[in-house]
């Protein structure tokens, strides 16, 4: 049995500083899906869906019970629907997006993810039509998420869709323009993308993944900061042993939830993602953190290089808990949904500049981020190229989700409610660049020695 | 099967009765209790098999729940894997 002073420590972690399974995402291939009449193939992937996940749900209940640890959220991950309705003779694919939401009502989960397109290096047929989808799909369905890869460190950067896409979410943002343009905290345009990643809203099935597999997403901020808060006056090696051995038990936790739900459900065990992803509650917020390793406010000059010795401390711990750590495996800074981040920016000691600065060392991005309804689409592209950048110049993953809240303007606050949170509108420069952006063509892949 | 109870809130008499008692009633064996009190906060963790368990683990756990409204703890029962799962290499 384990120690007496390691049970209360458990049951202190999940009572008082909200450890729990951020999620359960279950990847369902849907390559065999495909048909050259859309009715058809969109009847497969209901039955598909509904099938294999049919008790994701109840299974995930049932193991949240028994080991007294929260699932806050259960989800599916597809395989790009590009990929899927490329081959039907449609012209939207709206339709698929709404049998999507249907199955995942169904099912009873919070999110599915795959409305998806990887374009790096080009645009088939498929891809042009899903991108164009994209507002319509995100405005009349509640639970599916979108994403499209526009870069990678082997293709470059596709700046026709970086282009493309600042149209886009203009255009989503508009649609849901009376939800404070929530469409868009459904969308994310990555590079690097990761084919295995259980967080939304970037959660899609690569082809590359097996025919169905469990994924699961931990968290757990506020017992990170609960841990530095005991160590004053530690060092830094100090802190990220801290960091390393807090990250290792919320790993394990997260591994054995994930392989006990797969058996369960008859599947493989995928990966473990042992982000740290914030919630908008107090106590659970990866700015506050960096604030106790000793910043006034998340932002101060220091942040990066905090995020960046807490990112690498929690990657150490967990993967020493796990043989099958993949995903993001990082810190999550999404503005709206971290409490500490909402207050930095409230109080300009966080700025836009800033955050980005932050995800050249962390991971995701430039991640729930509102700003201006009028800001330009070319503007939004800029955004784009540059978290792209990042992304294929140092080898990893970046995203962008961001909203340009319609109608509203800095000093405003976009309401998205739940899991989402909060943003106050944050300025964006506003020089213009849209002739960089309206250039067109590849940025191309970046040389990979010479590396300084 | 085995489980940890947790049982914490203010000390008074009559804890590890009226605990012991839904355990017995379910068939549920105790394997070993260790408690503590600190400031007159109670502190019990007990490890149980539940191997010849009469109930649904649910049926258990909520019988646990109901009991420490009634005495005013707060009990909770957990599979013992969480517990080796994070605090053994």
């Amino acid at each position: 049995m384990a120690m007496f002073k390691d049970v209360l420590e458990t049951v202190r972690m999940i009572d008082k500083e909200r450890l729990d399974i951020r999620t359960i995402t279950m990847g369902i291939s849907l390559l065999d899906c495909i048909d050259s009449s859309g009715v058809k193939s969109r009847q497969k992937i209901y039955e598909k869906i509904t099938r294999l996940a049919e008790n994701l749900v109840k299974e995930g209940e049932r193991i949240e019970n028994e080991l007294g640890i929260p699932i806050v959220n259960k989800r599916i991950s597809v395989t790009p629907i590009s990929l899927i309705a490329g081959s039907s003779d449609d012209l939207n694919y709206v339709e698929y997006a709404k049998i999507l939401d249907a199955a995942a009502a169904t099912v009873g989960i919070n999110f599915i993810g795959g409305f998806s397109a990887l374009v790096p290096k080009g645009f088939t047929k498929g891809d042009r039509i899903l991108i164009d989808s994209i507002p319509e799909a995100l405005a009349t369905t509640n639970c599916v998420c979108s994403s499209v890869n526009l870069g990678s460190s082997k293709a470059g950067i596709n700046m026709d869709a970086v282009k493309r896409l600042g149209e886009i979410i203009k255009e989503t943002a508009y649609l849901t323009r009376d939800a404070d343009s929530i469409g868009c905290a459904k969308f994310v345009a990555f590079a690097n993308a990761v084919e295995d990643n259980p967080f939304m809203a970037g959660a899609f099935h690569g082809v590359g993944e097996a025919e169905s597999v469990l994924n699961v997403g931990v968290s757990g901020p506020g017992v990170v900061k609960r841990a530095l808060e005991k160590a004053q006056n530690a060092s830094f090696g100090e802190m990220a042993e801290i960091i390393k051995k807090t990250a290792f038990k919320i790993t394990r936790a997260g591994h054995l939830v994930g392989t006990t739900v797969a058996e369960r459900l008859n599947v493989p065990f995928g990966i473990l993602d042992l982000s740290l992803a914030p919630t908008p509650e107090i106590g659970d917020s990866v700015a506050r953190i960096l604030e106790e390793m000793g910043l006034e406010h998340c932002g101060a000059h220091g942040t990066t290089a905090a995020l960046a010795m807490l990112n690498d401390a929690v990657k150490k711990g967990g993967i020493m808990a796990s043989t099958s750590v993949g995903g993001f495996s990082g810190a999550f800074i999404p503005v709206s949904e971290d409490e500490g981040m909402i207050e930095a920016v409230e109080c300009g000691a966080l700025t836009f500049d800033k955050l980005e600065a932050m995800t050249s060392v962390c991971s995701v991005g430039i991640d729930m981020v509102a700003i201006p309804g009028d800001t330009p689409a070319t503007t939004i592209s800029g955004i784009l190229a540059d978290e792209a950048a990042i992304g294929v110049i140092n080898n990893k993953t970046t995203g962008v989700r961001i909203i340009p809240v319609y109608g509203k303007d800095v000093g405003d606050t976009a309401e998205f409610g739940g899991l989402l949170g909060r943003a106050p509108i944050m300025p964006v420069n506003k020089n213009d660049c849209s002739v960089f952006v309206n250039r067109g063509g590849q940025i191309p892949a970046p040389i990979h020695s010479f590396k300084n | 099967m085995r489980a940890v109870v947790t049982v914490i809130g203010n000390d008074r008499t009559g804890i590890i009765y009226n605990v012991s008692k839904i355990l017995a009633e379910n068939n549920v064996n105790i394997e070993d209790i260790s408690q503590t009190v600190m400031h007159d906060f109670f502190t019990m963790i007990m490890l149980v098999d539940m191997t010849n368990m009469s109930v649904d683990f649910n049926v258990l756990k909520n019988g646990l729940e109901e009991v420490g409204e009634t005495i005013g703890m707060s009990i909770r029962i957990q599979h013992e894997d969480l517990f080796n799962a994070m605090h053994t290499i």
